[in-house]
């Protein structure tokens, strides 16, 4: 998985540590204490379950089964843009599959994942109702209709050039 | 004391203590009721839905494990709703479930097997998604086989609840959910002791001990090769009911035979190491009562004899490590002793000396591993086998074990006094060093053991006016001594720890 080295700073943990300290002797503390963490880093990874883990006195396994099992939580880190392509019906239909696959190819990750510069991820998603523009994607929010896998890749050149 | 609750079971008056689940108090009516994820007192999740029941007036069906009983309850275990529900469960349970049942180790033992026969399965009416999971086989001691696992949790339950470990859990969601380790590591990178009480737990075949069976065959066959055995105590009281005997059945003389009989190899008896470790502990101790660097020896002293319970002290309390005696474990000692002491006694290479212990737990498979329990490369233990994996060998020779008139060990490690039996049984270890430390102990009678210690200041464990032998005390001591009770563990955690067994 190509994923981005973990960039954490002593004052993300120390408001993180903080926060722990404050919620673990409530009930059901480890998803107020998940969503925080996420919050302050963007993702959980390896190291952040770890503090987690050791703050709150319970086995990584635990803090990683929650972590894996609502689908809110992500394990990789997101990208400074994220790329979202839209997967609905009329989208498909259109050939957003094939836009997908070039964006996947183009940035060498797979959709959920983040390139080793942390500038791009890439998620699919449902309809955003945007059906008549189809195929859609959007890149932070910025809505890019009637794509195709040249014009969708040279979108993504053109935030690279920005740069 | 508890209120007392009258239902019906199958039209049976049945009357249990408030807080009883149904299948608990279906039992008092002579009725087993089927389950697969239940383990009395460790795992009632109500997850694997086999143990439905019918209850009068309610809708649908009800998980017997985790519903308490209630007055004037009508409960139908065997009605013809119930029989096709689990018919169901069990069918899409084996679905997705690898079925190498021939060669399963689980063998007949297999709890799915058994329900799957008792129910009349046809294994294949569903084509579940084939499983493809990796076998997690990198440490010396455990095997996991996702691909057979069925999701009962009692592997996760044991290992959070029971031995306080949390190695594995449940992860991930949908059809990925499987028990695993976090980040899908192997279990040889966390934290797990090798305690194998998961194994214990598992109703299938997706945990088992590695078998080192074939290394012990190829060192019996090759001729440069010296074989000796040495059996843990607990082996003489436990081998025979792999051979369908009752249940602690002594057989030790049967299994010494037996041994013999697989190949040119000597047996020996690790209640000779036992005693050693009484004695090294027992001085040990003594030593630190009476030193007075308890920074460097600090007290109280834990026994090491567990590397199950070393591995856990590593892992979850580095600190508290000095308070290890720092003994080597009886099949430490055995292995140290064979390799040097009786190699050069008998002018043998300790290449060339085949070391195997049989041991009742599979942390003992890790020990033999462990870098320190070596001389220059060579393992001082070379294989470990668990009881179940001697009977396999002894089964797989054709030896008729029920028939054998039994036979001594061999000399010179065949005589010991035997207060290694008691080892096995909590606070043990402890009880031995403190009889051999103090000979005026009630229970005590002169020393038996058969060795004399000389030199050491003796203190006493007893209240000054109670100890017959007028032993010394050191009062300001005897708070601290007090904590060696239940392995110097808080009485809470202490409580907690309980052997898992199947119900």
């Amino acid at each position: 998985m190509a994923n981005a080295a973990f960039r954490g700073t002593p004052k993300q943990e120390r408001e993180l540590r903080k926060f722990i300290k404050k919620h673990k002797d409530q009930p059901g503390a480890m998803m107020p204490v998940l969503q925080e963490a996420q919050g302050i880093y963007g993702y959980l990874p390896r190291e952040v379950q770890e503090i987690i883990a050791e703050e709150m006195g319970v086995p990584l396994s635990q803090v990683f089964g929650v972590a894996t099992f609502y689908s809110q939580f992500t394990l990789t880190p997101k990208g400074e843009h994220t790329v979202s392509v839209c997967l609905g019906t009329a989208c498909y239909v259109k050939g957003a599959d094939k836009i997908l696959a070039a964006l996947e190819e183009r940035l060498g990750i797979k959709a959920g994942e983040c390139t080793e510069d942390g500038f791009f991820s890439i998620e699919s998603c449902r309809c955003l109702g945007a059906c008549g523009l189809a195929p859609v994607m959007t890149i932070d929010g910025e809505v890019y209709g009637k794509c195709t896998p040249e014009s969708a890749v040279k979108i993504i050149d053109s935030y690279y050039e920005e740069v | 004391m508890k209120k007392m609750i009258n239902l019906k079971i199958n039209d049976i008056p049945v009357t249990v203590p408030e807080g009883t689940s149904i299948l608990q108090a279906a039992k008092a009516a002579n009725i087993e009721i089927p389950s697969l994820c239940y383990l009395k007192d460790i795992n009632c999740i109500g997850a694997c839905r086999v143990c439905v029941v019918e209850i009068k007036g309610r809708r649908g069906l009800t998980a017997a494990c985790t519903y308490p009983v209630e007055e004037g309850l009508e409960v139908m275990t065997n009605t013809a709703a119930v029989r096709a529900s689990r018919k169901t469960t069990i069918e899409l349970i084996l679905s997705t479930h690898r079925k190498k049942c021939l060669s399963c180790v689980r063998g007949n033992h297999c709890e799915l097997q058994k329900l799957a026969y008792d129910y009349g399965i046809d294994e294949d009416h569903f084509k579940g998604e084939e499983p493809a999971y990796e076998i997690d086989d990198a440490t010396p001691y455990v095997v996991r086989d996702n691909n057979k696992c069925i999701q009962c949790l009692r592997c996760v339950s044991a290992c959070n609840n029971v031995q306080t470990v949390g190695a594995i859990g449940q992860i991930r969601r949908g059809y990925d959910v499987r028990v695993g380790s976090p980040f899908d590591q192997s279990l040889a990178t966390t934290s797990c002791v090798g305690c194998g009480q998961c194994i214990v737990a598992c109703p299938v075949g997706a945990l088992y001990e590695k078998s080192n069976i074939d290394d012990v065959w190829d060192a019996i066959a090759d001729p440069q090769k010296k074989v000796v055995f040495f059996t843990a105590p607990s082996i003489a009281a436990t081998l025979g009911e792999c051979f369908d005997m009752p249940p602690g059945t002594h057989v030790e003389r049967q299994m010494v035979q037996a041994i013999r009989m697989l190949g040119d190899v000597e047996v020996f008896n690790m209640n000779v190491t036992a005693d050693l470790t009484i004695l090294e502990e027992a001085n040990e101790l003594i030593s630190r009562i009476t030193s007075k660097k308890l920074d460097k020896a600090p007290l109280p002293m834990f026994t090491s004899c567990c590397p199950g319970w070393i591995k856990f002290m590593e892992h979850n309390y580095p600190s508290m490590l000095p308070h290890l005696s720092t003994c080597k474990s009886p099949q430490g000692m055995f292995g140290a002793i064979l390799k040097s002491y009786y190699c050069q006694k008998n002018h043998i290479d300790p290449k060339d000396l085949f070391v195997v212990s049989v041991i009742p737990c599979t942390a003992k498979k890790f020990e033999v591993t462990r870098p320190e329990l070596s001389q220059q490369g060579i393992p001082d233990v070379d294989v470990a086998l668990t009881t179940r994996e001697l009977s396999r060998m002894i089964k797989g020779a054709g030896i008729v074990f029920k028939d054998l008139q039994g036979e001594d060990f061999d000399d010179p490690f065949g005589i010991a006094s035997g207060a290694g039996k008691i080892f096995g049984a909590t606070g043990g270890v402890k009880r031995e060093d403190r009889l051999h430390g103090c000979p005026g102990n009630p229970g005590h009678q002169g020393s038996h053991l058969p060795y004399q210690r000389r030199g050491s200041r003796r203190l006493c464990r007893q209240r000054p006016r109670q100890c017959p032998q007028g032993h010394r005390h050191d009062p300001e001591r005897r708070e601290e001594l007090s904590l060696h009770r239940d392995h110097g563990m808080s009485r809470r955690l202490h409580q907690r720890r309980r052997p898992a067994r199947s119900e």
